[in-house]
């Protein structure tokens, strides 16, 4: 995408540090939840096709559960926060006390538990952010869903579709101890949000 | 003996065309909609996996016509049409379009799942080709596969399990 071809090294810092605080903030919410520490890896941002990003949760088919937020204001975009199944109901027997017998659906309780958590982690991802940025930044009422990654991502690949075929994607990973992914926030803002988050952070955004 | 079947994968806003007893797949189609053309006589089958409904709100300089309703239908049948396809036997089958997400007072991209329906359905009438099956709406996601020899369309999902059409 001509938007991002000439995206320099710098710039690309720049997103990541924007991950790491958001993701940063939100680590040590779950932390505070869980009552144990929770380590983050590096956040990557990268320019990837539409394929490589389902891929990137393990492919277009991979079952997760995702906690779905639309941010709006003056940065919009769109925020997930995915888990495997396993990573989840994990969370729920750990945070809310729930058990969940193997391969059971889950209950409207347990979602409704697991879309609050989720909702108060990427509420913490995104304000930080915004505090960050000084950009207003509010998100909409959670959604979760549970499904195949693919239909699931391609629903926050749609303001990207108007333009090209590839997005850019903010990606941090959460661990816990033995290198256990715990669950992956992306944020892909809007195309148009980019200049506006450079802006805010000083960065002179001139296509160089 | 087991036949071994060539399966052809068609990604996310993309198109391709099969023939004999090769399947056609796209997985994890949720608001985006997959399009399948098929002549029974030649037994040729086309899918597309369309992500918008009209090319009109492109912004981009090098459109991919795959990705928009209303132009990855008449490409379709022109591919279709350029392996010896007869254009009065096609006919259509779609499936997908699903709401993944709903929320209150939804903007216009949250009804992007029937729209992009809407959009296809157009874009074949104005072709007329029938529309003979579908399965779509809902708020879950599909992977979906066409037989190109006999032209029957499967569709899995995590929720409602396995269904042809």
């Amino acid at each position: 995408m001509e938007l991002f071809k000439n995206f320099k090294d710098f710039k690309m810092d720049v997103l990541k540090e924007v991950g790491n605080i958001g993701a940063g903030n939100a680590a040590t919410a779950l932390s505070q939840l869980l009552n144990k520490p929770i380590d983050m890896a590096v956040p990557k941002v990268q320019l990837l096709s539409f394929e490589e990003i389902t891929d990137k949760v393990g492919g277009a088919e991979e079952l997760v559960y995702a906690v779905f937020l639309r941010v709006e204001g003056e940065a919009p975009g769109n925020l997930f926060f995915i888990l495997s199944p396993e990573a989840a109901t994990n969370l729920l027997s750990r945070i809310a006390g729930i058990e969940i017998s193997g391969g059971e659906e889950l209950s409207e309780m347990e979602l409704s538990a697991l879309s609050e958590i989720g909702n108060i982690l990427a509420g913490s991802y995104l304000s930080s952010l915004a505090d960050f940025t000084s950009l207003s930044m509010y998100p909409t009422v959670p959604a979760l869903a549970m499904d195949m990654a693919g239909a699931i991502l391609g629903y926050g690949l749609l303001q990207f579709g108007q333009m090209g075929d590839d997005a850019l994607l903010i990606d941090t990973t959460f661990l816990e101890g033995q290198n256990e992914i715990e669950g992956q926030f992306f944020l892909i803002p809007d195309p148009e949000s980019f200049p506006k988050i450079f802006k805010a952070l000083g960065v002179p955004f001139d296509n160089d | 003996m087991i036949e071994e079947q060539s399966i052809i994968k068609v990604g996310m806003a993309d198109l391709n065309i099969g023939s004999q007893d090769s399947l056609i797949r796209t997985t994890g189609l949720g608001s985006c909609v997959g399009l399948t053309l098929f002549d029974p006589g030649k037994r040729l089958a086309g899918m597309a996996h369309v992500m918008l409904p009209s090319s009109d709100i492109a912004r981009e300089g090098q459109m991919n016509i795959a990705k928009f309703a209303d132009t990855a239908v008449p490409e379709l049948l022109s591919r279709l049409l350029a392996l010896g396809a007869v254009r009065s036997r096609i006919v259509a089958k779609m499936a997908g379009g699903s709401q993944m997400f709903a929320f209150a007072g939804g903007s216009d991209t949250m009804r992007i799942g029937p729209r992009n329906v809407e959009s296809c359905k157009l874009a074949l009438d104005a072709l007329n080709i029938p529309l003979i099956a579908e399965d779509t709406g809902g708020n879950y996601g599909r992977t979906i596969e066409i037989a190109c020899n006999t032209g029957v369309l499967f569709i899995r999902s995590v929720q409602k399990g396995p269904k042809e059409i």
